[in-house]
């Protein structure tokens, strides 16, 4: 059938055989274009989400690996069960303490974030408004710190903020203080970590966005009697909004999860769903609650975000 | 035909014996870090032309999850005696062939006997050090605020709530590790410190809530530079590691005096063991390892360089004066017998126990 079909094709007009051919050539290229994306989607993202997810829906054992198998089966006797465990998520649901380490993670995610865009907000538009030659310089200077280990950079925090380290120092040696300020273990020291580390996901996105602006606008503005203070939330801010919104989800996602800065910089009252996850892991060697956990964490996250993005599409379609 | 078929079989017997003979010349090691004088390792690359890979791990929990996701490739690992106990059930370990070790004999059999509470016949490990839970402390700045009379010796420093709140300006740390430091509470409570009961749990849980204000952090190595450096005046350690912030006070000069004391209530005792993973690629090899560490120049290179004890008769000639004279390191018999094990815990009793740790830790 097919060769025949093929015959067909080849006794047809050569016009006919060409648009066939560039058809085929540009749904091969379609094809390519979404395909290997969505190949690496589903090899980095979507398999390992279903491993965790299937585990999460076991049971711990003492055995190797550390959970029972969903599926048993055995060919001669001709059987197979097949186990789901729903205990781990009914638990999560009933026990406070989770919901807890929810929230105050979602809280120092949030509070971090907040402060990263104050910091952030007028570099970006420092770089978005100098001259080109100085603009790559300082692009240059934001992301130089990731040449270092941000382990590196996390331990030099800790240098700055122990009882006799350089900000105290300093603090006593002018006089500000008589006593050294206790600034490590603490929240504090949590929220300067993180908005320190994720400074430059939130600076990046906000230079690309106001770098496309129009200044003209804001003379227009001011032509017109508009405050410089209200041109820049009239004009500056909503011409910015994508590289906010970007910005902010780049730094509120992994910091939520983050486990490291807290270890090294928070108190051992800092309860963050990062370190719940771990005691899971490591303590409680409960593979499938601490899968369940990061389950969780990740539908919190990705519901939310998914809506924000939703909303933000229609707007841009409007 | 006969003959033929036995021949066969010799030859395949052959075969066999020789792959196994001539396994790789290699040797993958997984072990604490800073656990031995480099040169031992070196001596036994030496003698047997074996090359070791040393890597190394800081909590009993991370290498607990490598070996239980299988195919770690480790010959040798060393987790401690409450960890292996549990990872022996699980069936990871391989049996130890004693007629490989020829300096088996070496070992001291108290301590193997103690040993065995966690391995019935010691089938599956061979120790490598031990040690005791107990209190670290810059003597001056305790002083300066308890007074010269007190006992520095006491668990009182840690868990009194009155005696830790006069300490808290100066700094108290505790070593995160919930089994260990709960089991050393209940018998300061007086109870038994292996219990299993949801009520001396919360017991312990009351008392360590009572001084939690008082203590400046968990952690489970970051009390060595932090003693040493006057950062902090009590801490809940390891002995090796107390001494070893000892060293590096000196050292630096700083005038800190850094002490350890077994506490006088009683503390835990613990054991770290070498074990073979039952997948281990080179047998052979971690067997000569394991008898090249029983050798008595092996165990006082250990305890002469890391302050742990070792169990080997055989090396205590060899050992330093302060290190087999240190009551903090070779504890006398009177103090040995108030020394407690601890078991590994159900699943059931490790989640209780994360909970109330936590709840601890985060003021709840």
């Amino acid at each position: 059938m097919s060769i025949s079909t093929g015959s067909a094709w080849v006794d047809g007009s050569s016009s006919l055989m060409k648009r066939y051919k560039i058809l085929r050539g540009t749904n091969w290229g379609k094809a390519a274009v979404v395909g290997i994306p969505a190949f690496w989607l589903a090899v980095f993202f979507f398999v390992p989400f279903l491993v965790v997810f299937k585990i999460s829906l076991s049971e711990t054992a003492i055995a190797v690996p550390p959970y029972t198998a969903l599926l048993e089966w055995d060919v001669e006797e001709a059987y197979m069960t097949f186990k789901l465990n729903l205990g781990n998520y009914f638990y999560l649901l009933e026990d406070a303490f989770y919901l807890d380490a929810y929230l105050s993670s979602i809280k120092i995610a949030a509070v971090s974030t907040f402060f990263a865009l104050i910091v952030a907000f007028p570099i970006a538009y420092l770089i978005a408004r100098s001259e080109g030659s100085k603009r790559g310089l300082l692009l240059a200077l934001v992301i130089l710190p990731f040449w270092t280990s941000f382990l590196l950079r996390v331990y030099a925090w800790m240098g700055f903020l122990k009882k006799n380290g350089i900000v105290n120092e300093f603090l006593l040696s002018i006089g500000v203080i008589d006593q050294p300020l206790i600034m490590l273990q603490t929240d504090f020291a949590v929220y300067i970590g993180i908005v320190y580390t994720y400074l430059p996901f939130m600076v990046l996105p906000l230079y690309s966005a106001l770098e496309k602006m129009d200044i003209t606008l804001l003379e227009a503005a001011e032509d017109l009697g508009c405050t410089p203070m209200k041109g820049f939330f009239l004009i500056t801010v909503p011409q910015a909004m994508p590289g906010i919104i970007a910005g902010c989800l780049l730094v509120f996602i992994p910091a939520v999860g983050e486990f490291v800065i807290p270890a090294l910089l928070g108190g051992s009252d800092t309860l963050m769903i990062g370190r719940v996850l771990w005691d899971e892991f490591f303590l409680n060697r409960d593979w499938p609650m601490a899968s369940a956990v990061a389950i969780v964490m990740l539908v919190v996250l990705v519901l939310p975000i998914m809506l924000v993005r939703n909303s933000q599409g229609k707007q841009e379609a409007i | 035909m006969h003959l033929k078929k036995l021949g066969l079989t010799a030859a395949l017997a052959a075969a066999l014996s020789t792959s196994a003979v001539a396994e790789d010349k290699v040797l993958n090691v997984y072990n604490w870090s800073d656990y031995v004088d480099p040169a031992i390792i070196t001596a036994f690359e030496e003698e047997t032309g074996i090359k070791v890979n040393y890597d190394v791990y800081d909590s009993n929990e991370v290498l607990e999850a490598k070996l239980m996701s299988g195919g770690s490739g480790y010959d040798i690992v060393v987790p401690t005696g409450a960890f292996l106990e549990r990872q022996v059930k699980a069936g990871i370990y391989a049996e130890i062939d004693r007629t490989k070790l020829a300096n088996y004999s070496n070992l001291d059999t108290v301590l193997t006997e103690k040993i065995a509470r966690h391995d019935p016949d010691n089938k599956h490990n061979v120790p490598w050090a031990w040690g005791t839970i107990g209190l670290g402390y810059n003597e001056a700045m305790v002083k300066e605020r308890l007074g010269d009379s007190v006992a520095l010796d006491s668990l009182d420093l840690i868990f009194n709530p009155e005696v830790s709140a006069k300490l808290a300006d100066c700094g108290i740390g505790i070593l995160d590790s919930p089994a260990e430091v709960v089991s050393v509470a209940l018998n300061y409570l007086g109870l038994d410190p292996n219990s299993e009961k949801k009520s001396d749990l919360k017991k312990a849980q009351q008392l360590l809530s009572s001084v939690r204000g008082n203590y400046k952090y968990f952690h489970s190595s970051k009390y060595i530079s932090d003693l040493a450096s006057g950062e902090i005046c009590v801490a809940l350690g390891y002995n090796g590691d107390v001494l070893q912030s000892q060293t590096r006070a000196e050292e630096a000069g700083l005038n800190q005096k850094i002490e350890y004391r077994v506490p006088k209530e009683g503390t835990l005792v613990w054991f770290d063991l070498m074990a073979i993973p039952s997948d281990a690629p080179h047998p052979e090899a971690a067997h000569k390892f394991i008898d090249h560490m029983l050798k008595a120049e092996s165990g006082a290179g250990i305890a002469n360089y890391v302050y742990y004890a070792v169990a080997n008769k055989a090396s205590e000639p060899l050992l330093n004066k302060d290190v087999v004279g240190n009551p903090g390191i070779y504890p006398s018999e009177e103090v040995k017998a108030t020394l407690f094990t601890q078991n590994a815990h159900s699943v059931k009793f490790d989640r209780l126990l994360t909970r109330a740790w936590t709840n601890v830790k985060t003021g709840r």
